[in-house]
């Protein structure tokens, strides 16, 4: 048998890219955001990021061995999840509820759906949402010894003038790595020059979500009141690294324009009209559950074919 | 700049200096010669020879077994020594009449044609059938069926496949800077049974040599051009190749020709010009041998039947153990797994490789991250269609355009999960298939 050679299917070769080098690309891209959270908020941040990185790893890893499936943590997915997931909670939240969010988002949100590539809503935002309802208090407490006021959103929300300077920074009150929308573009002109994501979602995110609020905002065309609603909230760390996760996002490329309108329209919706300041995670998770109609509507016509032609053949 | 492409595509590595500047060496071969009566697409020919016959290098040994089909021509004397089957690169017995070799290479007289200019259409075409010239650049589709279209008057491009976008291969550049006058000679037969048409020879531009080489050539001839092609896979791809060079997209259920096009490969368009200007069928042909195990890398004009192990001595052997070896390129080729096969028409290229990355490659579960929907150049949503076919569901592969696959393999190569998804499509493509066949 010895002198036979290896037969498989064509192709031969493999491109170097690998899942895990895919999610290490991520991390680094969260760093300047993650960097600039422990900056603004203090070594406390930098506690919360270790013990939710570390309950998602770890509560993977314990999965498994349950199950009996082979070891995933090296795919560096879980160590992506709760990353961001304490970029998404508030630097006071108690250390013990963050653990807890993140066994939620790997068990709860990936695990139980058959792990990674199965789960249907982004773990990190599933996790944050729980949070949000079990520990409504903690999770909004927003007051630090830094900052005593309430959120630019929350602020806005009441009339009060904000300072959009101090928001593009990230100088203001907020949950860890979402207050700084440059540290944040910094990391996603990152991600989009090494090929991780395009543009497709987030452009159409961010531009349906400005019409939105262009137009149903209450202030008319002020140009102030934009930039600080772009750069509010969650909104530009949801629109380029947790709306654009693979796994909860359409694959198809028409259906993920359609997908980041959908993301927009349900956060200038939650943003003008709900009872909270802030949308974005609710906005993402619900349009992550509606990607299965988005593909099946969305199929790409192949190369040469015409949609009319399509049509005629009886095929949706 | 300004070199032209279609969307999609990867960028695998190269390769190609290993054989790139080795100019074409002869080989002539030393045992039986094997001829499978199918390599070609279409029916397989029927033999005109017995056992015991004796044949002559360049005699007819097997006749055409229909329209789209292709006579075969033996490329060495000797005697007929068995019609049996035998193992062919991709995997399959094949019926194949088998000479041994009387090392003699006695051949019958040609008839060359002095004007060639006086030939009609019909005459070229006949030429051409009865030479058994085929798709030489790997599908073996009978060249004769090309050139024949239902409305030949709507035919405005001849495109010459000279991008030879597998990895590793160099056959067709060598033609090209060794035989540029041939491939235009041949060009001009073709372009003589299209009035209207225009000759293109699409180059990808990693063989700027050649680019300039054959721009001067062509000079002075009015009706071909030469095209730049972006370096990419699958460029040589057949509707890849015609969207780059005239902006036409076509689907499976169409033609080249429905785009105005003919594609022939640099191979193909030399032996259309040994079948009509010399009147010689196709015997010979020119393969790469190339890889990291093979000692001296190169290319090779051998007779058409010789044993793929006589190559691999041309080659002056293996200078380390093979893992792995493929017939044709890298990204579409087959993996044979022992050297004891024939080479046919379509053999482009003999890949040894010590290291059998696929091998050692662990698929894990799919990320839905979308690189292979950006490398289809098909356009298609290669890991569904993986899921459909995994899952049995060929209703709903059919309604994602499965059967626009061109199975060139980008996606497998492109997958960071490693999954196999060209060899699923692949499979449920045939299922698919054979069931329309059915019906």
């Amino acid at each position: 048998m010895s002198d036979l050679y290896h037969v498989s299917s064509s192709p031969h070769v493999r491109s170097k890219d690998t899942t895990g080098r895919i999610m290490l690309y991520v991390v680094i891209a969260l760093l300047p955001a993650s960097l600039f959270g422990i900056f603004n908020f203090g070594f406390r941040a930098l506690l919360l990021m270790a013990v939710t990185i570390a309950g998602c790893v770890a509560s993977e890893w314990v999965y498994n061995k349950i199950v009996h499936k082979k070891d995933t943590i090296t795919d560096l997915s879980a160590v992506v999840t709760g990353l961001l997931l304490a970029l998404n909670l508030p630097v006071t939240l108690p250390w013990w509820e963050a653990v807890l969010g993140g066994v939620f988002a790997i068990v709860v949100v990936k695990c139980l759906f058959g792990g990674l590539g199965q789960n249907f809503m982004n773990p990190a935002l599933g996790a944050r949402c729980f949070l949000l309802i079990a520990f409504a208090a903690d999770m909004t407490n927003f007051v630090t010894d830094t900052y005593t006021g309430p959120t630019p959103l929350a602020a806005m929300r009441n009339g009060e003038a904000v300072d959009t300077m101090a928001m593009l920074i990230g100088r203001i009150p907020g949950t860890i790595g979402e207050t700084s929308a440059i540290a944040i573009l910094i990391g996603a002109i990152f991600m989009i020059l090494m090929g991780v994501i395009d543009l497709r979602i987030p452009a159409s995110y961010i531009v349906t979500f400005s019409v939105f609020m262009l137009l149903f905002g209450g202030h008319g065309f002020d140009f102030s009141y934009l930039t600080a609603q772009l750069c509010g909230g969650g909104l530009m760390l949801g629109a380029f690294f947790m709306a654009t996760d693979y796994v909860t996002s359409p694959i198809t490329p028409r259906g993920q324009i359609v997908f980041g309108i959908c993301c927009g329209i349900l956060t200038g919706l939650f943003r003008t009209m709900g009872a909270n300041a802030e949308g974005v995670s609710f906005a993402i998770i619900l349009s992550n559950l509606l990607v299965p109609m988005i593909e099946k509507y969305t199929v790409p016509l192949a190369f040469g074919q015409v949609r009319e032609a399509k049509k005629q053949e009886g095929g949706r | 700049m300004g070199s032209k492409t279609f969307k999609g595509g990867v960028h695998p590595f190269e390769g190609k200096e290993l054989a790139k500047d080795q100019p074409i060496v002869e080989v002539l071969p030393k045992g039986d010669l094997v001829y499978p009566l199918s390599q070609h697409i279409g029916a397989p020919a029927s033999p005109i020879v017995a056992v015991g016959d004796k044949v002559l290098k360049g005699q007819k040994i097997a006749e055409a077994g229909g329209f789209v089909s292709s006579p075969i021509y033996a490329s060495a004397s000797g005697t007929v020594k068995a019609i049996e089957p035998r193992r062919v690169a991709v995997g399959d017995m094949v019926k194949s009449i088998v000479v041994s070799n009387d090392g003699e290479f006695a051949e019958v007289e040609y008839t060359p044609c002095d004007n060639v200019a006086a030939l009609s259409a019909q005459e070229i075409i006949d030429r051409v059938k009865e030479a058994g010239v085929v798709g030489m650049g790997g599908a073996g589709f009978p060249t004769h069926v090309k050139l024949s279209p239902k409305e030949p008057e709507k035919i405005e491009y001849i495109i010459a496949n000279c991008a030879e976008c597998e990895p590793y291969l160099t056959a067709d550049y060598r033609r090209m800077l060794e035989n540029p006058q041939e491939l235009i000679e041949g060009m001009k037969i073709i372009l003589q049974i299209f009035g209207k048409a225009k000759g293109i020879l699409g180059i990808e531009d990693n063989k700027p040599d050649c680019i300039q080489k054959l721009t001067e050539m062509v000079r002075d001839e009015p009706r071909i051009e030469v095209c730049a092609l972006q370096t990419k896979y699958p460029q040589g791809g057949e509707r890849q190749l015609i969207y780059a060079v005239t902006g036409r997209a076509i689907n499976s259920k169409m033609l080249p020709a429905d785009a105005g096009c003919i594609v022939n490969n640099v191979e193909t368009i030399i032996a259309v010009y040994n079948a009509v200007k010399l009147g010689k069928p196709v015997t010979n042909r020119i393969s790469t041998i190339t890889g990291d195990a093979v000692a001296k890398p190169g290319n090779y004009l051998y007779n058409i039947g010789t044993n793929y192990a006589e190559l691999i001595d041309a080659a002056g052997g293996f200078s380390s153990q093979p893992e792995k070896i493929i017939s044709g390129g890298p990204m579409m080729g087959f993996s044979m797994f022992g050297l004891d096969i024939p080479t046919t028409k379509t053999s482009s290229s003999l890949l040894c490789l010590t290291k059998d990355e696929v091998a050692q490659i662990e698929p894990s579960a799919c990320i839905n991250c979308g690189r292979c929907v950006e490398a289809c150049p098909e356009l298609l949503v290669p890991s569904r269609l993986a899921k459909f076919s995994d899952n049995g569901l060929s209703g709903e592969f059919e309604q994602w355009n499965g059967l626009e696959c061109i199975e060139c393999g980008s996606c497998s190569f492109i997958c960071p999960a490693r999954r196999q998804l060209a060899q699923s499509i692949k499979t449920m493509k045939k299922q698919v298939l054979a069931a329309k066949r059915k019906k």
